[in-house]
């Protein structure tokens, strides 16, 4: 097990590495940053002594390993647009995202993996029939078309929900949360549902065609046979077997919640990462985007190598096979 | 031992209602097994014999159902009970051992949590008092050093030891009969020998009266008490294995009897029937074995014939024995 889990890390390193030569090619080597820096009234030897401050005169390899230096540090360099640390610009709008996308995806589980469960052992029920056509509604709509309608109907009709923003925070050291206020915990349920209304029908899918599956195994019948009562043959036995791909998918789209969260954030002006990424974009920020791609990358890094624990954890056959 | 049989099946029948029309997979099947007995059940496969196991458990895949007929399992009738009540029958009084050991047990979990998971199902236990259960039972089926293995997952035993860890599993809670689905057609020769002679050893010690399934005849000749044979879903013999397979009485029988390989005796060819069982939903009017019996006569074509004595045993089968006898 401990083997298993240092190849893992050092793998996960290598990629992380590969993704900061990434970021440092596209920083580097996308336009000049001097002169993305500079205006037009700065003279030569300005710009001479920032390229010399900057270090762009050392070798790349040396430029590089600055780079990795200063990113694992979490120095990311200065913002063009606002000459703010990059690094506290994410750190700012980080929690929000993080705090949406977790809460997306514990709804998309806590709902979607039950229905898995009943439409596979349902099916042909009216009601999981229903559940089925509903979830490729749910698939096919894109989530800005969601998002608009959840605010005209519960923010515009209805006034339940605030339709925009994050509402009032609380600074808990680094970290603002959203959770501890009644108007922060209001302005969470729109995005949230809107954000999880896909994830909740692929898992849902996904689960269902595992279970059906499963349940067609011997050891299910088996476990019948041997007196086992059926819920638990249902949520004990066969659902065990299906969670490996749930897994998978939930981490991924964690991944790429946070990665494309920004649709959502757009839509209830969200002050997250996406929002900050969109305004990267605009102003050709190179820095912001540069860190943006690191660490959405480490993100997904970090997902990938916590499923393959899992797995590990999940089945014995993993374990024995790569301890 | 008492006269009353464990396992008591009366006229069975069982239907699969499809899209063209409803095919009978067991028809007017009657067989008993006492305590302590074991009783072989072969057959070409599609012949019905796992069918009928699985319709005493009442574990037919929908939309298959009995319907018709009668199942009584130490004098109670049990066909007609709900599905919870039959939750509480499986495993307790019905022990089940399926083909394949190496997908019969969840790959997720050891095989101590499964062991001490049925028992605790079936009786008042406790974690502990159960775990210990389960490591006499493990003992008990012959799997060597049973308090470490009960930690270990299917995948690491062979499939010899996991068809051990199986029947330690069906006999978990001392059911009063045992199903034991072609036990031994997944493993090695050398192995099926040890699993059947197991098989055999439990059910004499606790008086556990055993359905043995099989395609195998050679594994009934050693293992089995009486023997039913099945053909397109019916019982066309039942008889004392020594003497069916000595003297069968029905004409399928003695071809099957035939298709068996002695060692020693050197045949150029062994002998088989020709032909094939008709599919489920094609029966042929009159005695199901007609199209391929070498004996068929007109009344074979018309009317179907019922078990009656023949024999030592019971045979459905129109032709009188001693003619049979004479044309063997």
């Amino acid at each position: 097990m401990i083997v298993f889990l240092i190849k893992r890390l050092a793998n996960a390193a290598l990629v992380m590495l590969a993704v900061a030569l990434m970021a440092f090619l596209i920083f580097r080597f996308v336009g000049d940053p001097v002169q993305l820096m500079v205006n037009e009234q700065t003279t030569q030897a300005e710009k001479d002594a920032l390229r010399e401050n900057l270090g762009l005169n050392d070798p790349v390899a040396v430029q590089f390993l600055r780079f990795v230096g200063d990113a694992v540090q979490g120095d990311f360099g200065v913002s063009y647009r606002n000459q703010q640390e990059v690094m506290s610009l994410i750190a700012e709008r980080f929690p929000a995202t993080i705090e949406l996308v977790l809460l997306a995806t514990i709804i998309s589980l806590v709902v979607g993996v039950p229905l898995g469960v009943y439409t596979a052992i349902h099916r042909g029920s009216w009601v999981s029939e229903g559940l089925q056509f509903l979830s490729i509604i749910g698939v096919s709509l894109p989530s800005f078309v969601i998002g608009i309608l959840l605010i005209l109907v519960f923010s515009v009709m209805l006034n339940i929900a605030p339709a925009f923003g994050r509402g009032d925070v609380v600074s808990l050291g680094w970290w603002t949360t959203g959770l501890l206020t009644p108007s922060g915990r209001a302005a969470l349920i729109l995005p949230s549902v809107a954000l999880s209304l896909y994830q909740i029908t692929l898992v849902m899918r996904l689960v269902r065609a595992e279970m059906m599956e499963v349940l067609r195994s011997d050891f299910i019948k088996f476990a019948r046979a041997r007196g086992v009562p059926r819920w638990r043959i249902h949520y004990v036995h066969a659902l065990r077997n299906c969670l490996m791909p749930v897994v998978t998918m939930t981490a991924m789209n964690i991944g790429s919640l946070i990665a494309f969260a920004l649709i959502t954030e757009t839509v209830f002006q969200w002050p997250g990462m996406g929002m900050l990424f969109i305004q990267a974009v605009t102003f050709v920020d190179i820095p912001v985007m540069a860190a943006y791609l690191c660490i959405v990358s480490f993100i997904f890094v970090a997902l990938n190598t916590l499923v393959d624990i899992t797995y590990a954890l999940i089945d014995p056959r993993l374990r024995m096979a790569r301890g | 031992m008492t006269d009353q049989p464990t396992l008591d099946v009366r006229n069975l029948r069982v239907e699969f209602p499809g899209r063209h029309g409803t095919v009978t997979a067991l028809d007017d099947v009657s067989l008993s097994v006492l305590p302590g007995e074991i009783l072989g059940v072969v057959g070409e496969s599609g012949a019905g014999k796992s069918m009928t196991g699985l319709a005493v458990q009442r574990l037919l895949e929908p939309p298959g159902h009995i319907a018709g007929g009668q199942v009584w399992l130490n004098g109670r009738r049990i066909d007609s009970l709900s599905e919870p009540e039959m939750e509480k029958i499986r495993g307790r009084e019905i022990g089940a051992i399926f083909q394949d050991p190496l997908t019969s047990l969840n790959p997720l979990f050891s095989v101590g949590r499964q062991l001490v998971e049925t028992i605790r199902l079936h009786g008042d236990l406790s974690r502990t008092a159960a775990k210990a259960r389960a490591v006499e039972l493990l003992a008990e089926v012959g799997i060597p050093a049973p308090a470490d293995r009960i930690e270990h997952y299917p995948h690491q035993f062979s499939g010899g030891m996991r068809q051990r860890v199986v029947i330690a599993l069906a006999l978990a809670a001392r059911p009063k009969l045992v199903i034991a689905d072609e036990p031994t057609t997944a493993l090695d020769v050398s192995i099926q020998a040890q699993i059947t002679a197991l098989l055999r050893k439990l059910c004499k010690e606790h008086g556990t009266a055993v359905m043995l399934v099989t395609h195998d005849m050679g594994v009934i000749a050693e293992t089995a008490d009486r023997v039913a044979v099945m053909y397109a879903g019916r019982l066309v013999e039942i008889g004392p294995v020594a003497e069916v397979v000595a003297r069968p009485c029905h004409p399928y029988t003695r071809g099957l009897m035939g298709s068996i390989p002695t060692l020693g005796a050197r045949v150029p060819r062994l002998a088989q029937i020709d032909g094939a069982m008709p599919r489920l939903d094609a029966i042929p009017q009159g005695c199901a074995f007609n199209p391929r019996c070498p004996l068929v006569q007109d009344r074979c074509l018309r009317e179907r014939p019922e078990l009656r004595p023949m024999g030592a045993g019971h045979a459905a089968c129109w032709i009188d024995a001693a003619a049979t006898e004479k044309a063997a």
